[in-house]
């Protein structure tokens, strides 16, 4: 049911773990619908030098979640931030449709990560998220 | 690979797959045709059939009615109590854990008009007659509770329920299909009116079962048209499936009690051997009293069905009752149904023998099983601080 390339990223994920000094961190989802997306990002003079996941959740879940944090990494904040799930869904081949839930919440995570960066530098912006509330579960303070 | 799905489907054994073959070939007459040439001889088989399903289960023959399997065969039962009794009631009792064949029909009769009562389970999955009893009244026609239970294997007080049914005069159905072939099963001595099998969970083909009508048990036919079946059910008979379903389940019953053995031994060294050796994880079901080729784990921080792909890329294969198997973001409702917390229910496994697994794949699987769930962990938010906590 899944492309070659989600078992890839399934089986193999990039960028696993945490980042001890992340200054962004964005925790996305909940355990009650089966996954949570915690993304660590080290931002240095606007641009993600390094990106980490952990990742609770389906198959779909964990390559999401790893080729969410290949796409953004190196890039420039705004950059990341144009990262749609259509653009995860693509770079992974696909994903059956039950499982396109699971691209949203890589999409939500990356921005929750970035709103946690402006909120700790004091940029006073919000990120609009997709109000696709059922999909992301993030945890509006 | 190591197949550890049976309670899905099992492999068909050779023996079954010959008694099938005459039946596709030269006997290829049909049943119900008046000839006697080419009719004859599937005639004759379809009655030695249905006297070997019948006395597996310590029915009489004319009381085996061969359905496409266990589905149609619960869906039989229920909507066809249900349609012939409704001028005597409109009250049906089942339980929260029932396969999805009985609890869709049930739904599907509620939006008919009909009250149906879901009667919950303990924290094994087990029903309490006493609940059963209770929620009798006289609009009650029909109580129908499994045998036992596909996900988590427990096995319910059958002969008690039934015994509760016949005294209150309530027709009495149960799901066997994963107990047939496993368990002794005596429709008269457990007082079951109606009862569904399925052959290709004892190592016979797919698309056909059977449905046990008690001598008298007035139901509704499913399916109309010819008169096969004794009337009452048309199609024309799946001699071929009929004769390996009957020779399938003739030999499970045969030398179950050695068989049990073998296989209770074999399951409680998965049960023991994953949870001595994976932390954070808890058997669902009974510890005794569940069928004996079956075991069910919650693997606490983790997701089934990252554990199944992981599991099945290294060649084992398993099943999930997690909510990513089905498409859904709820849990299994047989988890829930024994109260389990949605995030413990997400991390469920089950491993499910028969008679050709060996000891040295149970082995190859409980050692595979602690790495797996570990590397899962470790990707796990869930995770983090847990480790060295207790």
């Amino acid at each position: 049911m899944y492309s070659e390339k989600v078992m890839d990223h399934f089986s193999n994920p990039r960028n696993v773990g945490e980042i001890a000094d992340a200054n962004a961190v964005g925790t996305v989802g909940n355990a009650k619908c089966g996954d949570i997306m915690k993304i660590y990002m080290k931002i240095e003079n606007d641009i993600i030098t390094d990106v980490k996941f952990k990742t609770f959740g389906c198959g779909a879940a964990v390559a999401t979640s790893s080729m969410a944090t290949e796409l953004v990494k190196g890039k420039t904040v705004d950059e990341a931030l144009q990262l749609t799930n259509k653009a995860v869904v693509e770079a992974l081949e696909g994903l059956p449709p039950a499982k396109l839930h699971c691209s949203v919440l890589a999409e939500e995570a990356i921005k929750a990560a970035i709103q946690d960066y402006y909120d700790k530098s004091g940029i006073e912006k919000k990120i609009e998220c997709s109000g696709d509330c059922a999909h992301c579960h993030a945890h509006h303070e | 690979m190591i197949y550890l799905d049976n309670a899905a489907t099992t492999k068909m054994k050779d023996s079954v797959i010959e008694a099938m073959l005459p039946y596709f070939s030269e006997t290829f007459g049909n049943a119900s045709s008046t000839y006697t040439s080419a009719g004859q001889a599937a005639r004759k088989a379809l009655t030695e059939a249905r006297g070997k399903v019948a006395s597996a289960i310590g029915a009489e023959e004319k009381e085996i009615f061969f359905t496409s399997g266990g589905s149609e065969a619960d869906n039989w039962a229920i909507k066809g109590v249900a349609l012939k009794n409704k001028d005597k009631g409109n009250h049906i009792i089942t339980t929260t854990v029932e396969h999805h064949a009985v609890l869709h029909t049930c739904e599907f009769l509620e939006k008919q008009g009909f009250k149906v009562t879901y009667v919950p389970v303990d924290e094994f999955g087990m029903v309490n007659p006493k609940d059963i009893e209770n929620a009798i009244t006289d609009e009650t026609i029909l109580v129908s509770v499994m045998f036992a239970n596909n996900e988590i294997g427990t096995i319910n007080p059958i002969k008690e329920i039934g015994a509760i049914c016949r005294e209150k005069g309530v027709c009495f159905h149960t799901d066997a299909v994963q107990a047939a072939g496993a368990v002794p099963i005596d429709v008269k001595e457990m007082n079951i009116d109606l009862l569904s099998l399925s052959a290709h969970k004892f190592h016979g083909p797919k698309g056909v079962g059977a449905l046990y009508i008690r001598r008298g048990v007035k139901l509704e036919n499913l399916l109309h048209g010819g008169a096969q079946e004794l009337g009452r059910r048309a199609t024309t008979e799946n001699v071929a499936g009929i004769v390996g379903m009957a020779q399938a389940l003739a030999e499970a019953v045969d030398g179950m009690a050695e068989k049990t053995k073998k296989l209770v031994k074999l399951r409680d060294r998965i049960i023991d051997g994953i949870l001595e050796t994976v932390p954070y994880t808890r058997l669902n079901g009974h510890r005794t009293e569940r069928l004996p080729n079956n075991t069910s784990f919650c693997f606490r921080y983790i997701e089934g069905e990252s554990l199944l792909l992981s599991l099945d890329m290294m060649g084992y294969v398993v099943s999930s009752g997690s909510a990513c198997t089905s498409g859904s973001l709820d849990p299994s409702h047989v988890l829930l149904g024994i109260g389990l917390p949605h995030e413990i229910a997400h991390g469920s496994l089950r491993a499910s023998l028969s008679e050709f697994t060996t000891e040295e794949e149970i082995d190859s699987f409980i050692n595979a099983v602690g790495p797996i769930v570990q590397r899962l962990r470790d990707m796990s938010p869930l995770y983090e601080g847990v480790e060295g906590k207790e």
